[in-house]
């Protein structure tokens, strides 16, 4: 197990009578993308806030690489970089004069900070327009500008909130290659968002935020188990006697559930499983007697699991 | 962090810097000060919002400084300080220079510091900027700062502006004694347009519209401009009536107005203004026989006597600044960052 570079315990914060985080335990390690999923108003954006020691937690600990952000922020903030939801910048100054400004303010002095204003820039895409105003800027080239930012300061974590909100799938699909290429040089990423498939793509563990809360945690397949019951779901198209295949498929070990696509003979049979079982499920309709048509495998995605998990919520909450 | 490394090892190096920690804010809270100060001020002086005041205030100096300099061809005075007279004299129809400083400098004023703080919210910086390793109170000074060194500069400017057109239109030098005056009344109206700055950046803090926060600044100086003497008078009237006619309720209730009206920035300005430029002034209230003792009617101070009559000005100038930018700093502190 590697170190934990974000940690909370206990962490609480309330607006009057509202609480926005309540007693929150989050725990990120060295060099993973963490995803923090939930709806909106679910403690996300606080969480974050806090800390980076933007605001005040009203109880609990927190340590970012072993720094407590209400009481040295700097130490914090040298660290960490952070990509605001829906980020802005000068709309009446160039892309490299903002990011002078950020370098500025991080005390880089300045062959240094063009140096790496040139390669940041480079990199997410924005050499040609180094010299135009931001004001010209699309949505999807602020958003890589905002990384360029984080680049400069050269950050062992990396904060995003709501990235991919508002790009379109080309800017976005790009937007997630960056994340990867980030999380190869071993940078910490927490990343929030609702964007289910995007997230899932990119992180190697989730926390599903809920009323301030993390109410599950894990990786994509870990969750899939706890909520659907199974992580993985194979499905397959055969001919034959059904009842046979589906006693014969229902009794392989890992099979959580079987049950069928369609509603006339013909259709696919879907089984959820804990583990990947399409060598075993291709035996077994062969032994059973039964023409393996086609195979597949699917991981399940996490809108079905974000889907599925908050209907569970809603009802028991009707009750 | 020395003291406790003499101490004896029986506190873990952790817990002893965790409590260091606990005890107090890390780092100055002025880092990153110059950073912000550089780029607002350069924002400031490439805008055309300072292109548009530094025209007008062009035109004021021009304009009042030539009416002035014909007014004192023409009188032919043996004046001292004829120098100071350019900034002083009013021909009709305009009103004197320092008049229209009067109301020229908290327009500059507001117009640098309205959208100081709000701006920032409405372009989505804030976050991004506090994200980085500075604390609120240099983003804060920062922008006050830079607001004040470029009314500063804009001032100064004009300010070597009159005094060349003085040099040539009148062809005698200043005296150093018109210099010192002249300069000490620069200083003074820079910390009277730092009110309005301050005052400004109050309501940017307040108000997230922009538009909102100039109205509010340009509401408040109308008040203390135009209403404040009214309202002043009225209140010396009611709560010192003169009933008899005495003296000593002629003196009361004079008193009080000056004080009540000291309470308007305008009027410390304008009174530090008359002290300086016009060295005669001994006095802005009521003038006692008792007082004139020994004086030689419109003789001038020695500048050391005027500084000792506005001193009390100037303070309070400086107070009142002080005062409302505590006010923005506490309200900014509390702020919440989210958009």
């Amino acid at each position: 197990m590697s170190e934990l570079v974000i940690e909370t315990h206990q962490l609480t914060k309330r607006y009057g009578n509202f609480t926005a985080v309540d007693s929150l335990n989050l725990a990120v390690r060295k060099g993973e993308v963490y995803g923090m999923l939930g709806p909106n108003g679910s403690g996300k954006t606080t969480t974050i806030l806090m800390l980076l020691g933007l605001t005040e937690p009203t109880a609990g600990r927190i340590r970012v690489l072993g720094f407590d952000p209400v009481r040295q922020p700097l130490s914090v903030k040298a660290r960490v970089g952070y990509l605001p939801d829906a980020v802005g910048f000068y709309d009446n100054l160039t892309a490299t004069e903002n990011l002078i400004y950020i370098a500025k303010l991080n005390g880089i002095n300045r062959t240094e900070a063009y140096h790496r204003i040139d390669e940041a820039l480079e990199r997410v895409g924005l050499s040609h327009v180094a010299n135009h105003k931001v004001s010209t800027f699309s949505r999807g080239m602020r958003q890589r500008l905002g990384v360029a930012e984080l680049l400069i300061k050269q950050p062992e974590i990396i904060i995003m909130d709501e990235p991919t909100l508002g790009l379109d799938p080309e800017a976005a699909r790009q937007f997630l290659q960056m994340i990867r290429e980030l999380k190869e040089e071993h940078i910490t990423i927490l990343l929030s968002s609702h964007l289910l498939h995007q997230v899932q793509e990119v992180c190697d563990r989730v926390g599903l935020f809920h009323k301030g809360r993390i109410v599950l945690e894990g990786t994509v397949n870990e969750l899939a188990q706890r909520v659907l019951g199974g992580a993985y779901r194979v499905k397959l198209q055969a001919e034959g006697d059904k009842q046979k295949l589906a006693e014969a498929l229902q009794t392989l070990p890992g099979v959580v559930n079987l049950h069928y696509n369609g509603t006339n003979g013909s259709g696919e049979i879907i089984l959820e499983t804990t583990q990947d079982l399409r060598p075993e499920a291709a035996r077994a309709v062969v032994e059973a007697g039964g023409r393996l048509q086609t195979l597949s495998v699917e991981n399940p995605s996490l809108d079905e699991i974000y889907a599925q998990y908050f209907e569970e919520v809603d009802h028991g909450a009707a009750n | 962090m020395a003291q406790q490394i003499k101490q004896p090892t029986t506190i873990q190096p952790a817990q002893s810097r965790q409590q260091v920690a606990h005890r107090t804010r890390e780092g100055s809270p002025w880092t990153g000060l110059w950073a912000v100060v550089a780029k607002d001020m350069a924002d400031h002086l490439t805008s055309a919002r300072m292109r548009i005041l530094e025209f007008l205030i062009l035109l004021t100096a021009g304009g009042t400084v030539i009416a002035a300099m014909q007014n004192i061809r023409s009188t032919v005075a043996q004046d001292r300080f004829v120098f100071l007279r350019l900034f002083t004299t009013a021909q009709e129809p305009l009103p004197a220079f320092v008049g229209f400083l009067g109301f020229l400098v908290p327009l500059i004023a507001i117009a640098l510091a309205f959208d100081a703080v709000n701006g920032e919210f409405n372009q989505r910086t804030m976050s991004r900027v506090l994200a980085q390793p500075i604390y609120r109170d240099a983003l804060l000074l920062g922008k006050f700062l830079a607001g004040l060194f470029t009314l500063a500069l804009v001032l100064t400017a004009i300010w070597l502006l009159i005094m060349g057109m003085g040099i040539l239109g009148l062809g005698v030098p200043p005296t150093g004694e018109e210099v010192a005056r002249s300069l000490l009344f620069l200083v003074v109206t820079i910390f009277y347009g730092g009110i309005w700055l301050a005052l400004a950046l109050v309501f940017s803090t307040v108000f997230r519209q922009p538009a909102t926060a100039a109205l509010a600044s340009i509401a408040v100086w109308l008040f203390f401009t135009i209403f404040w003497g009214i309202i002043a008078r009225l209140l010396a009237q009611a709560i010192r009536p003169i009933e008899v006619g005495t003296v000593q309720e002629v003196i009361s209730q004079t008193t009080l107005l000056q004080i009540l009206n000291r309470i308007s920035p305008n009027t410390l300005y304008v009174e530090a203004t008359v002290g300086l430029l016009l060295p005669a002034t001994r006095s802005f209230g009521l003038v006692l026989p008792s007082q004139l003792q020994g004086a030689i009617l419109g003789a001038p101070l020695p500048l050391g006597e005027s500084v000792a009559l506005i001193w009390p000005h100037l303070t309070g100038l400086v107070a009142v600044t002080i005062l409302l930018f505590a006010l923005a700093y506490v309200l900014f502190q509390r702020q919440e960052i989210r958009a």
